[in-house]
């Protein structure tokens, strides 16, 4: 662990999680660990588990066993909707935003925890001092993320790159302590992965991060440390540099024949 | 010329009723996937505890808000207490199809049994709220009554109450998403199955005041609302079962529509008429009048 960590207090511990489809054992034994105001990244290859972790953290998958702590202390396994509550959020590998609404609308719904009226004042529209409030967050939570200036377009009319960083401002707008992101540099360019690098560098000051990402220029420069899954299973952790050099992770990227082969060019 | 301005106008009032079915129709299609064939069940039980109390204390308005709190208990009910056991235990594979139109039907000769024996079989009617007698427009009496008026504008008001909750509140914000994703919504800490069994309460409501709205003309019997399900249905299938604004204008498209068959050609063909505007929309736009083609998926 990066001595920088190494005195932080752990926000969310998982211990022992597996989940299985049928029978079809898609994660055993896997322990995590994520420090206040870290980036953890997870990596494997496709299939090991990755967003399966997330989904069982979210309670879109039931756990088989294994037990989750969030400060220290041991909770049941979420339903989704707890999460917010808990201070969770998280952003879908694509994307997911409703594209019949429009972006504030998007971005309002994840601020639906703050929402204070009740179910009857909301439904005779006697809140509008709520409701002021929950869309002034949101275009907020666009502004955090550059696009402030399309809240009033519907979801579906914006660049995919915009996309992302609505999804990203939905998540934001819940003021997370724990932000789960799902391959956020998935299909952006260049210029748009430096904007993210330096928003996830920004985000660590408030809110610890997991980011599950192909992106491995994104994965070694954000984060502080690592977890490599393989058919389920953690196969190293570390630092970034570490992971790097890990032997089970070169195999597992790239097959043991390119092992052998590095090996014997050095040799 | 005084004649089609008759039918147009006798055509928006039969529109109006239609309109709420289908909308009863979409909110829970919407919700839940599922139409609802007990929804004319539903509205028809609402109607008859209205009919109950505007006979008691002669006030139509005093039935037509009872018709709406049984209509919106009863819904919630029958999601809260039906419903979700259902999809707990038929949740994949063809019994999740099958099981939920199979268990509506079944509802709707549960509640009409229900309501044959309570209320039993004979034709009753409801206190008119307003003049059945047509307008005078000079020398000749027009078939559109004030009752026709209270009609449409009742049936607007509730459109403007529900574009208010469904546009401008968090709720309406939280339906919606709901609707359209419930997996994502949960992640946002929308509880999904709660803003469902409201859906399902908003459809019981809107379809108790179709009930009231379509007695007031009319008599009142176990099976008396069948026929209203029946276009209901085509008007929201018209519409795109999705849309809410679609259902309206399918209802109005199909009540000015078939009062013109019911004027022009007679009687024997309102029924050819409806389901041949349904077979048609189904052939040529069968995402309904509302669609735009697909939406690119963000």
């Amino acid at each position: 662990m990066p001595d920088n960590l190494a005195d932080k207090k752990t926000v969310l511990s998982v211990n022992d999680l597996s989940v299985n489809f049928g029978g079809l054992k898609a994660l055993s034994g896997v322990n995590l660990e994520l420090k206040q105001g870290e980036v953890l990244g997870l990596i494997g290859p496709n299939g090991a588990g990755k967003t399966t972790v997330f989904n069982a953290l979210c309670g879109i998958v039931t756990p088989a066993g294994g037990s989750l702590s969030l400060k220290g202390k041991e909770i049941k396994w979420p339903k989704p909707y707890q999460l917010a509550k808990l201070g969770i959020a998280r952003t879908l590998q694509g994307v997911g935003l409703f594209p019949d609404l429009t972006v504030a609308d998007n971005v309002m719904i994840g601020a639906n925890r703050f929402a204070e009226a009740g179910l009857l004042r909301s439904s005779f529209g006697t809140n509008s001092k709520d409701e002021k409030r929950l869309r002034d967050r949101a275009q907020a939570a666009l502004e955090r993320v550059y696009v402030g200036g399309v809240s009033n377009r519907r979801a579906d009319t914006l660049s995919y790159p915009d996309t992302k960083r609505v999804s990203i401002a939905r998540a934001l707008v819940a003021e997370p302590e724990i932000l789960l992101l799902d391959e956020p540099a998935g299909g952006l360019g260049a210029q748009d992965i430096e904007w993210l690098n330096s928003l996830i560098n920004n985000l660590k000051a408030r809110t610890s991060i997991i980011i599950v990402e192909h992106h491995m220029d994104v994965v070694m420069s954000v984060c502080d440390r690592i977890y490599v899954l393989n058919f389920g299973q953690i196969i190293a952790s570390g630092t970034p540099q570490e992971v790097r050099n890990n032997d089970a992770v070169i195999e597992a990227y790239l097959g043991t024949h390119s092992k052998e082969k590095s090996a014997r060019k050095k040799a | 010329m005084q004649k089609v301005f008759e039918t147009i106008l006798i055509g928006l009032s039969t529109g109006s009723i239609y309109a709420l079915m289908s909308l009863a129709l979409v909110l829970v299609w919407r919700s839940t996937r599922v139409v609802n064939f007990a929804q004319a069940g539903q509205a028809m039980f609402s109607t008859y505890i209205g009919f109950e109390i505007s006979s008691r204390s002669e006030v139509f308005w005093l039935g037509l808000l009872f018709a709406i709190v049984a209509g919106a208990l009863l819904g919630a009910g029958v999601d809260y207490f039906f419903m979700r056991v259902l999809f707990k235990h038929a949740n994949s594979g063809p019994a999740a199809v099958v099981a939920p139109v199979i268990a509506t039907l079944g509802l709707l000769g549960l509640i009409r049994s229900f309501v044959g024996l309570t209320w039993g079989g004979e034709f009753k009617s409801i206190e008119t709220p307003a003049s059945t007698n047509g307008f005078t427009i000079g020398d000749s009496t027009i078939p559109f009554s004030p009752l026709n008026v209270l009609i449409i504008v009742t049936t607007a008001l509730i459109l403007i109450a529900l574009a208010i909750l469904f546009q401008r509140t968090n709720l309406g914000l939280a339906l919606r998403a709901s609707a359209y994703a419930p997996e994502i919504a949960q992640l946002a800490g929308i509880r999904t199955a709660r803003t469902r069994t409201i859906g399902w309460a908003i459809a019981g409501g809107v379809g108790g005041v179709a009930g009231m709205l379509v007695t007031a003309n009319n008599f009142l019997s176990p099976y008396s609302l069948d026929l209203l399900l029946v276009f209901g249905f085509i008007a929201a299938v018209i519409g795109g079962l999705e849309s809410m604004v679609g259902a309206v204008i399918g209802a109005f498209v199909l009540g000015i529509g078939l009062t013109f068959i019911l004027n022009y050609v007679g009687t024997s063909l309102v029924f050819i008429g409806g389901f041949t505007v349904l077979i048609l929309v189904l052939i040529i736009k069968p995402d309904g009048i509302m669609s735009r083609g697909k939406a690119r998926r963000a």
